[in-house]
């Protein structure tokens, strides 16, 4: 049991870690001042809530990791996110388009696990419940703002929610270890969110005058440590710094 | 004779290091203390989850008590019940807006999730009062707060958001 909550906490915090990684790079590059903060805003909350889920973790585990090791001392086959958030930012659409998706889909996700039997746990998704709806308020506006914009933002809302659509099957796979944590009430079983899902999220695509894709399904494997050849590249430069002063302290 | 009553009377010279008008137990994140011996221990809820005050907070809370000659501190932090801007005293509130920050309103309840215009409720300009303001943007210099600004007085300010 406590293998299969570890490696669902590594889940809910690399998610967050690879976005808000994701997110910070465009930190002095935001469009808008006010949307540098904003972007910078997400990041930061997104950054905090996965050092409590790794912290969490290395509890679990049980091994005296904390979560600047995991997040750091990791590579690439053992990061455990949805492949979805380690592509690269894109243009601010990909960007917008990419945080509503996963927004979206982390409101229920977190709302499931307010109900958690693990208290620490229960707490954690509590409060980033709260957080997490501003994300998803944030990134609904600007999916509407540009989808029913101008010509040329329209059409970049329309080629990030296509280029972004194939890799949302996998927030809906389940395994093992999303079994044995739904079974002990742990954990939410993720295949059960993708009604609630669909209705938000083709709701604001209606009213972003966009249209629902229909692709079918990428390539998955981010939860069993299988990614795109990005996310080596975004680790390189997420880790460098710790692990150039191993140790270091403030 | 170390109590309860007093640790949170020696916590109220702890500053939110961004909010340096208001302290730590009237910003709510100080949940509780106990006195068990020589050891104190004070258990606070972070206010979000990325905020980077809450490691300065947490070392403050231990060397004001230090100072005030408690050798044994254990802080401690609690996630449940989580944070809430409700949780902020009156007085605070007050000195928010004194200091121009505009204090938040209750913590929204029911589920607003991709509403398209964002919180309705007008925030009033801590400087002139006037009611006439508009929201710029829902985050700002820090976690905790947005931006706006004030049509009368042409003034811009941040406001504490309620969460």
């Amino acid at each position: 049991m406590s293998q299969a909550l570890f490696e669902y906490l590594l889940r809910l915090g690399d998610d967050r870690l690879v976005l808000g990684h994701r997110n910070a790079e465009w930190c002095g590059h935001g469009p808008i001042l006010e949307e540098d903060i904003a972007i910078s805003n997400l990041a930061l909350d997104l950054t905090g809530e996965a050092q409590l889920f790794l912290e969490l973790a290395g509890k679990v585990e049980g091994l005296g990791r904390d979560a600047d090791q995991l997040a750091y001392w990791r590579d690439e086959t053992q990061f455990r996110n949805l492949q979805l958030l380690e592509l690269p930012k894109g243009d601010f659409a990909f960007t917008m388009v990419r945080q509503f998706l996963f927004s979206a889909w982390s409101h229920f996700l977190l709302e499931g696990l307010m109900q958690s039997k693990h208290e620490d746990l229960k707490g954690i998704a509590a409060k980033a419940v709260k957080e997490n709806r501003y994300h998803l308020r944030h990134a609904s506006e600007w999916v509407v703002r540009l989808g029913d914009g101008t010509e040329e933002s329209h059409q970049r809302a329309q080629a990030a929610l296509d280029q972004a659509w194939p890799w949302t099957g996998e927030f809906f796979l389940a395994d093992d270890v999303d079994r044995v944590v739904a079974a002990e009430g742990l954990g939410v079983n993720p295949s059960g969110l993708r009604p609630q899902w669909e209705s938000i999220v083709n709701d604001v695509i209606r009213r972003a005058t966009l249209t629902v894709p229909n692709t079918p399904m990428r390539m998955v494997g981010g939860r069993k440590g299988r990614h795109t050849e990005y996310l080596g590249h975004m680790l390189a430069d997420m880790q460098i710094v710790a692990r150039s002063h191993p140790g270091a302290k403030w | 004779m170390v109590t309860t009553d007093w640790v949170m009377e020696v916590l109220h010279e702890v500053k939110d290091p961004e909010v340096p008008a208001i302290d730590v137990v009237e910003l709510g994140i100080v949940r509780g203390a106990v006195v068990e011996g020589e050891r104190v221990t004070v258990t606070v809820t972070p206010t979000y989850s990325g905020c980077p005050a809450t490691k300065v907070i947490e070392f403050e809370i231990e060397s004001a008590l230090r100072r005030h000659g408690v050798a044994d501190v254990v802080v401690k932090t609690i996630f449940n019940p989580p944070w809430t801007t409700d949780w902020i005293t009156e007085e605070a509130r007050e000195k928010l807006r004194v200091y121009g920050i505009a204090p938040p309103g209750k913590a929204p309840q029911g589920l607003d999730l991709v509403s398209l215009s964002g919180p309705t409720r007008t925030i009033p300009c801590p400087y002139c009062g006037s009611s006439n303001t508009v929201r710029e943007s829902e985050f700002g210099s820090t976690a905790c707060k947005s931006i706006h600004s004030c049509k009368s007085c042409h003034q811009p300010f941040e406001h504490f958001k309620a969460i």
